[in-house]
């Protein structure tokens, strides 16, 4: 491929030009996976296979936000669909994390933080939707993990607590606590002392109960903040395959500092670059023949 | 940081709609108890100011007490202004020495273990003692024959009452504050700190000497201004241990100024305590007067644990 | 070579010097604690052998006792140690535990809301405030419990009638219960909340963002999450509210009445007028029967009592906090 001279316009998604629902992807690659040589993205074996359906679930449709003077996100439009992983990936700054806490109306919490353009879940603007009833059905798992100063049957079962006037004892909460932990992957470990304090589990337990806490909320809409960051490689493995399997329940959000990461898990790969959407492409294809010549620089190396 | 009121003035937008019953319930609560402590805390302040300004006259800080019937007879409170400050100086000076030296004793060396955990116990229960028991136990100490040439002592009797028997127990007062701020001050000195004294083969109490305590000073000097807020607002110890007079009582034998420290007097706090229909005095005015110059000295001290505060965090911060 | 070097072959001040100095310091001031419990008991010990457990009991007026007490001692006779204390511990026990009550209610709101819920320049300006209130001498939170608040109970408040209905037994008049309760309340609610909002304020802000990013309501997080993890906090500032509130003497001396009563709630409501004494201020009012030896013992008997429960619930509050800590706080 020669190199690019001009760098060409960047696609963004038009309502009259969808999307097709569903991708053809190559093979998932086995062996050693070396990516094709133009990218310069050297990658290990992907760890998901192409996925099953998608629907869409959120679209993020020409949104800006603005703190106070400063542009952090520049007219981003993206789909956020169920039965895929979807990927934020950029240097520190450049607007992702921003994106991200904008698709449960966290940015609100900060009162010089302004958004334009509409974000739609299930084709209903979020602004519409009462914030804590929008948090419920988008769920958030933070970078550190966070689990509350209480026994772990009591920070998943606070979720099912405080949801409404449902005064939950434990025996009717067990079924739906246990389930969560199951679905995190985290129950074999924790089962034989559900009032074990929560902060005592190790690093990677703990970023897995509060995932096993935000699943307990029925999210339609699971965001992940740099979840693994702050872990051990074995931890980031096992959160990483929990991931995957998660993305036929709901629709993932993940943003990920982690080029190897995003290549392992993600379908869809969004490269954000000081606040524009630079490139939307599936992951083979992003980090294997990016379109971008930014895009070609970060995913090599060159900068980030 | 709650994250609901965060340094850049973040609010949620939700609106309490939504909620159920019993949690709009308690917001109503929240709101109805905050207004009225509101109302009530400027209400107090508003009030005694304002009292205390209309019934404030220069002369009553200058003149002392006298017999008198009448409201314009009775003199000022001078000697109680003088008996404050009095007391002031000498509890602080007996505790801010004691208790900087215990904050460092408990930071920096503290061996054995369990005569530092006895020790900050001890602190502890220093600080609930309720001071009308210091006051008793200080009326033993002070009477005994031994320490007789603190106070008056006539026909063998030794009185007990005097600044230095008064001083001494409100010093107590004071101690617990002057440790707990002096041994936050210390310990947020990160380690590296001192290790690169040692580095250079300081010894432990150079390096408190010359590093620790002077990088503490902000907090050394808060722990004293909160324990001099104590010690001139006690009532209970003045009453007791300095006795039932408006005036100064100087010991005749003594020189200057030892006859004055020996001998009984009074404070602000106490002259209130007898100035309110209370006491013997029932001089209303005079008692919001000295009131308000009380509150006034205490306002400054508030002030000044402000200042100090806010120019230890200009300063900078360790990186740990 | 500068001047310092000297220093280093053998420092005037070595380590183990002050070390020894300073550790006898600590020893002298831990002694003098333990000197000042074994004198205060001691001391008061001949009034509770004498009295036994009558001592905390009802029987007799306790004001006539305490006389009694005193010219036993004066007169050179045979001492009279009796002495039933119960009016005195009921009207701590009144006094103290409503104020505490009303107290930790009305904080734990205040400071939610200071915190939490009020407009920003609201809080700004409460916090001085608060702390402002906090340093407030006692003495002149007894003024205006005097000058202000009792005329007003006594003439405002409690009717004609109601005095006379308990004119047999006692005199209504403004200096009662009800005052001592709120003025203390006025008076230890500042220091509560003071705390309780550093507490608040020190919760980790993760917590509180991941209960919001799960769909929780400000109300439910900031109490679910914000005050649970603020208990220490709280129990700290309720414990040393009450070693306050049970050590207050001058001015629960100026406005509980100053009467060894103990307040009937057989009496109905009225008995929020009645007058009454608690345990220290009985003290302040004795002090000058110092003099005489077994009215001595008596007061440092009180003055036992007193140190007993500080002590006490200095303790509870201790086991509280260390029970708290199995879950992990802020």
């Amino acid at each position: 491929m020669e190199p690019l001279t001009s760098p060409p316009p960047i696609r963004r998604l038009n309502p009259e030009n969808p999307e097709p629902a569903t991708e053809v992807l190559p093979p998932a690659r086995n062996g050693n996976g070396h990516a094709p040589q133009q990218s310069g993205f050297i990658a290990a074996k992907r760890s998901v296979g192409a996925p099953q359906f998608s629907i869409r679930r959120m679209e993020i449709d020409e949104v800006s936000v603005h703190y106070g003077a400063k542009e952090a996100v520049k007219r981003v439009s993206l789909p956020v669909r169920q039965g895929e992983v979807l990927s934020l990936i950029g240097p520190s700054g450049c607007g992702k994390t921003t994106l991200l806490r904008s698709l449960n109306r966290l940015t609100e919490l900060t009162s010089t933080a302004r958004l334009s353009g509409r974000i739609l879940l299930d084709d209903v603007d979020i602004k519409l939707i009462e914030p804590t009833l929008l948090r419920r059905r988008v769920t958030m798992v933070f970078q550190q993990p966070n689990p509350f100063p209480m026994s772990v049957f009591d920070n998943i079962a606070y979720v099912l607590r405080e949801q409404g006037s449902r005064r939950g004892r434990k025996k009717t909460l067990e079924p739906a606590v246990l389930s969560a932990l199951d679905r995190a992957g985290l129950l074999e470990e924790v089962k034989d002392n559900l009032d074990h304090p929560a902060l005592k589990l190790s690093g990677g337990q703990q970023q897995r109960l509060c995932i096993a806490r935000a699943l307990a909320a029925e999210p339609e809409v699971l965001l992940l903040d740099e979840p693994c960051s702050a872990l051990d490689p074995k931890s980031t493995q096992v959160i990483e395959d929990l991931i995957v399997k998660l993305r036929d329940d709901v629709a993932v959000v993940i943003v990920t500092h982690n080029l190897q990461q995003a290549y392992r898990i993600a379908d869809h790969v969004a490269f954000m670059y000081l606040g524009d959407l630079v490139e939307y492409n599936s992951a083979t294809a992003l980090f294997g023949s990016p379109r971008e010549k930014r895009t070609q620089e970060y995913v090599s190396g060159a900068f980030g | 940081m709650l994250l609901l009121r965060g340094k850049d003035g973040e609010s949620a937008v939700e609106g309490s709609a939504t909620w159920a019953l019993s949690d709009r319930i308690g917001l109503a609560i929240c709101w109805a108890l905050g207004l009225l402590f509101c109302a009530i805390a400027v209400a107090i302040v508003v009030f005694l100011f304002v009292k205390g300004i209309s019934y404030l006259e220069l002369s009553m800080l200058t003149t002392p007490a006298s017999a008198g019937f009448t409201q314009a007879e009775s003199g000022g409170f001078s000697d109680a202004l003088f008996g404050t400050l009095i007391v002031a100086v000498m509890a602080i000076a007996v505790a801010l020495p004691t208790g900087v030296a215990t904050a460092i004793w408990l930071v920096e060396y503290g061996r054995p273990a369990a005569l530092a955990r006895i020790t900050e116990a001890t602190i502890e229960a220093i600080a609930g003692i309720p001071s009308i028991v210091l006051a008793l136990f200080g009326t033993v100490i002070f009477s005994s024959t031994a320490l007789g040439f603190l106070s008056r002592t006539s026909e063998g009797v030794v009185f007990g009452r005097s600044f230095f028997a008064a001083s001494a127990m409100l010093s107590l007062v004071a101690l617990p504050l002057v440790v707990a701020s002096t041994r936050e001050g210390l310990n947020s000195i990160p380690r590296h700190v001192r290790e690169a004294s040692y580095a250079v083969g300081k010894t432990k109490a150079a390096t408190v000497r010359r590093i620790l305590l002077p990088t503490s000073r902000p907090q050394v000097a808060t722990g004293a201004m909160l324990g001099l807020g104590r010690i001139i607002g006690d009532t209970a110890i003045i009453v007791v241990l300095l006795g039932a007079t408006q005036n100064f009582a100087p010991v005749e034998e003594a020189p200057f100024p030892l006859d004055y420290l020996r001998g009984a007097g009074t404070t602000l706090t106490n002259f209130v305590y007898e100035a309110s229909p209370t006491g013997n005095l029932n001089q209303p005015e005079k008692a919001y007067a000295a009131a308000f110059v009380l509150l006034l000295m205490v306002l400054v001290l508030n002030g000044a644990v402000d200042v100090v505060h806010r120019r230890a965090r200009k300063g900078g911060t360790w990186s740990h | 070579m500068n001047e310092e070097f000297p220093q280093e072959y053998g420092p005037k001040w070595s380590d183990q010097r002050v070390e020894r100095m300073l550790g006898v310091l600590v020893v002298a001031v831990v002694g003098l604690l333990l000197a000042m419990i074994v004198t205060v008991f001691v001391r008061g010990w001949p009034s509770f052998s004498h009295n036994g457990i009558a001592w905390f009991g009802p029987g007799g007026a306790v004001d006539e006792q305490l006389n009694a007490i005193f010219l036993s001692g004066q007169s050179g006779a045979e001492y009279v140690y009796t002495f039933h204390g119960w009016p005195l511990i009921w009207s701590t026990i009144l006094i103290t535990g409503g104020a505490v009550l009303i107290a930790l209610f009305s904080a734990l709101f205040v400071a939610v809301f200071i915190v939490e819920f009020a407009p920003e320049w609201m809080s700004n300006v409460l916090q001085p405030v608060v702390r402002f209130l906090a340093s407030v001498p006692s003495v002149i939170y007894g003024l205006l419990g005097v000058l202000v608040l009792v005329p007003f109970i006594g003439n405002h408040l409690i009717s004609e009638e109601q005095k006379a209905s308990v004119a047999g037994v006692i005199s209504l008049t403004g200096y009662s219960l009800l005052a001592a309760i709120l003025v203390l309340t006025l008076m230890i609610a500042p220091l509560m909340v003071s705390i309780f909002t550093d507490g608040l304020r020190s919760v980790k802000p993760g917590w509180i963002e991941g209960s919001l990013a799960l769909g929780v309501n400000r109300w439910r997080t900031t109490w679910k999450i914000g005050v649970r993890s603020a208990r220490p906090a709280i129990v700290a500032g309720t414990v040393l509210a009450t070693a306050r509130a049970i050590g207050e003497a001058v001015m629960l001396a100026m406005i509980s009445g100053s009467v060894g009563f103990a307040p009937n709630p057989a009496d109905g409501l009225i008995f929020i007028y009645e007058p009454s004494r608690p345990l220290a201020p009985t003290i302040v009012k004795n002090i000058d029967q110092l003099s005489s030896p077994p009215a001595n013992a008596t007061l440092f008997a009180i003055a036992t009592v007193l140190l007993f429960s500080a002590a006490l619930f200095s303790l509870t509050g201790y086991i509280a906090r260390r029970s708290m800590r199995k879950y992990g706080t802020a």
